[in-house]
């Protein structure tokens, strides 16, 4: 495959996330110069392979922890090393947690948080330079809708991704005249290796669908999508109901 | 813990069900348990996909590429892949499957461990003809990379072996250029059995893909009449732009169940509608790749309207000097009066199958679809037994829910040999019930 360049070039944080590899694919049937940062050296291996066999015009695999602001802002400084031009950055790293365990155990709790709110952070903050220098690109952040309401099955991790709604809407408030756009990434549960030990109901969606829905925002530079988008209505109403009544509903 | 279910709504024992993500991850999985199967979509009808408790290992999410050279057509997939989603890859770069089955919704791992074949065996054979390479992972930890030539003993054993060498990783595969996604295509109303064994052998030559529906309710000097299919890759066209236009059409037209299979009125009246809808003899047209390939699929779960008891399948394959024994089980069906949607005829050629149990071999072949009526269905089909097994017949695993040990040994002679391939964490129901005695 030769380069060129109008191929554009996609950063993904947490690339072997079910979500994140399926965007992915998608921008590699597009020949994107793709960068993938995450843990596993055997796992982005075997992305990398299947992105370079879609076509993928470049795939380079950056191996990090991203389990604290320490390491995320690493491999921040790792992906600048590599290229001096990102049109796309995704984080999509994060993890679910099991509440019950999240409530007992102080060190669970405070790796979620680390995990889903200090190193998506950490990463935007030291990446946010080389974006305003370029006046352009898209920042995307995959917070959720457990994030639009605490909910008595998982609020904990609810409340992390709370943290990343607001500090994405703050955020995208200051760029607005900038060229840079922020969009917020709200999905609902989606069939990955993430949810695979929740049932699947007839609200799972599959992270083919959700990952078409994501590149068509990112191209139109929304703000905010909800995927699948019934979820934009669900939780407008979830949101809406009074406290007395919705602490009842413990679903 | 629950029970995995077959395409016919066959229920298995219960069993814990684990998604494999990462190839890796395989490997802490076997060491586990004692007891392994794989599950791909669970399109094979009986229990050659059940697992007789333990774990089953749900491998559609292992569907990473390895490998694909676009000016070869050689790809190199982890097992999971479905067709589906291979083709939506291959198709816009001019290539095709070698050999398909009637459903997209299968995993490359299920299609080589039954060694499937499709319309086209004339030509191409089964799948496992054109497999070039196999990883396959065995519950000691080991990896064996097999092929034709390397491992060639376990290759065999590999291809066709129903999930019980071990779990196949990754599989390369050698594509069919196209040039375009359309097909040419020919329907012919055939007027019994004769007929169709004339067009079939008129056809094998120039025609790609070819086979027959029978009406299997009608008898006497009607007996065997049908509709004979044919077609081939359209010469010329522009897959990619031809592809997404099709794929456009699939979401523009969403399509609806025709009434014949809500209702079941009754099997008789669709057999002739279906027989009488085509006036003429021979139609031609111009035919994108899902009508042509896969018409059920549109119907995405038709296998439930067949109601809580689901449905049973019976292929067979005989010598193709054994038409006087299809005639007599044509005549069996009709008389039994449970008749049956879906009957279809193909002629298999003499492409050797590279698989200790593969099922096609030179001959007929012959699909039936009953709904499940308990001691009715046994009974018609110890009576069709009776009959493959006289004529040293055998039947097709992927399909079967009740065959006995002794038409399964007698099919497979074979099976002593393969059995010395199966892994020892590795089994089935199916293997249960035919491996016994
Ligand atoms: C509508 C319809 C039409 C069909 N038409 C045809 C046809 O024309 N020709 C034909 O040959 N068949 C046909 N079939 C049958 C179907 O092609 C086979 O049953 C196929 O093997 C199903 O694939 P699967 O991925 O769903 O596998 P499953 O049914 O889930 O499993 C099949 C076998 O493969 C094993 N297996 C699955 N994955 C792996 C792996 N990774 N490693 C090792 N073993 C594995 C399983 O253990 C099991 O033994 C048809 C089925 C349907 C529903």
């Amino acid at each position: 495959m030769v380069e060129s360049p109008n191929d554009p070039v996609v950063a993904i944080f947490g690339a072997s996330s079910g979500m994140a590899f399926s965007v992915a694919r998608i921008y590699a049937q597009k020949h994107a110069r793709l960068f993938l940062i995450a843990r596993d050296k055997q796992k982005l291996n075997d992305i990398e392979r299947d992105l370079k066999a879609r076509g993928a015009s470049e795939v380079q695999s950056l191996v990090a922890d991203l389990g604290s602001a320490f390491g995320a802002r690493a491999a921040t400084e790792l992906l600048r090393q590599r290229t001096t031009h990102v049109d796309v950055v995704i984080i999509a790293s994060g993890i679910l947690g099991d509440t019950e365990q999240l409530l007992s155990d102080p060190k669970a709790c405070e790796d979620l948080f680390n995990v889903n709110v200090q190193a998506p952070i950490a990463i935007s903050n030291s990446i946010l330079p080389l974006l305003l220098q370029q006046k352009s690109g898209v920042l995307a952040i995959f917070s959720s809708v457990a994030g639009d309401r605490g909910r008595a099955s998982n609020f904990v991790y609810g409340a992390s991704k709370a943290a990343l709604t607001a500090y994405a809407s703050g955020l995208r408030a200051r760029l607005s005249e900038s060229g840079v756009q922020v969009l917020t990434i709200k999905p609902g549960i989606v069939a990955t290796a993430m949810t695979a030990h929740l049932p699947r109901g007839p609200l799972t969606a599959n992270p083919e669908a959700v990952a078409k829905r994501i590149v068509q925002a990112i191209e139109k530079r929304k703000d905010t999508l909800y995927a699948p988008g019934f979820w934009r209505w669900v939780m407008a109403v979830i949101t809406h109901l009074p406290e007395f009544i919705f602490k009842r509903l413990r679903f | 813990m629950k029970p995995t279910q077959s395409w016919g709504g066959m229920k298995g024992r219960e069993s814990r069900q684990e998604p494999v993500y990462w190839k890796q991850d395989l490997h802490a999985a076997l060491l586990r348990d004692t007891q392994f199967l794989c599950y791909g979509q669970g399109r094979s009808y009986g229990d050659s996909c059940l697992p007789s408790g333990g774990t089953a290992l749900l491998m559609s999410p292992l569907n990473k590429l390895q490998n694909f050279d676009a000016q070869t057509g050689l790809i190199k997939a982890e097992a999971g892949l479905s067709f589906e989603a291979l083709l939506d890859f291959i198709v816009p770069h001019g290539w095709f499957v070698p050999v398909t089955p009637g459903t997209k919704y299968v995993t490359l791992g299920g299609a080589i461990a039954n060694d499937i074949h499709g319309k086209n065996h004339h030509k191409r054979g089964t799948i496992g003809c054109h497999v070039q390479e196999l990883e396959v992972l065995r519950s000691n930890g080991e990896t064996i990379t097999c092929s034709p030539t390397r491992e060639a003993e376990f290759f065999a054993a590999t291809v066709g072996g129903l999930g019980l060498t071990g779990v196949i990783t990754v599989c390369t595969l050698q594509l069919i250029p196209i040039a375009s996604a359309f097909m040419d295509a020919e329907t012919i109303k055939t007027t019994g059995l004769d007929d169709f064994f004339t067009l079939e052998d008129e056809s094998a030559r120039d025609w790609e893909y070819s086979m027959s529906w029978i009406d299997c309710m009608a008898h006497g000097k009607k007996r065997g009449r049908g509709i004979f299919f044919r077609g081939n890759h359209a010469k010329n066209g522009d897959p990619a732009a031809e592809f997404t236009e099709q794929a456009k059409w699939k979401v523009a037209v969403p399509f609806q169940a025709p009434s014949w299979i809500l209702n079941r009125w009754s099997i008789r009246a669709f057999n002739e509608l279906y027989y009488q809808q085509q006036q003429t003899r021979v139609k031609k047209g111009r035919m994108p790749l899902d009508p042509f390939f896969y018409p059920l699929d549109k119907i995405l779960h038709w296998n439930r309207m067949y109601g809580q008891h689901g449905l049973l399948q019976y292929q067979f394959v005989l010598d193709s000097k054994r038409q006087q024994e299809l005639t007599e089980i044509f005549d069996i069906i009709a008389q039994s009066g449970m008749g049956s949607f879906l009957a279809v005829l193909k002629k298999f050629g003499d492409i050797r199958s590279p698989g200790m149990l593969s099922f096609p071999r030179d001959g007929y072949t012959l699909t039936l679809d009953f709904q499940n009526q308990g001691p009715r269905s046994e009974a018609l089909f110890k009576k069709l037994d009776a009959i493959v097994l006289r004529a040293g017949g055998r039947l097709y695993p992927a399909k079967d829910a009740m065959m006995s040990p002794e038409l399964f040994q007698s099919g497979y002679p074979l099976w002593r040999e393969f059995s010395r391939f199966v892994d020892p964490k590795f089994t089935s129901q199916f293997w249960q019930r035919v491996s016994r005695g």
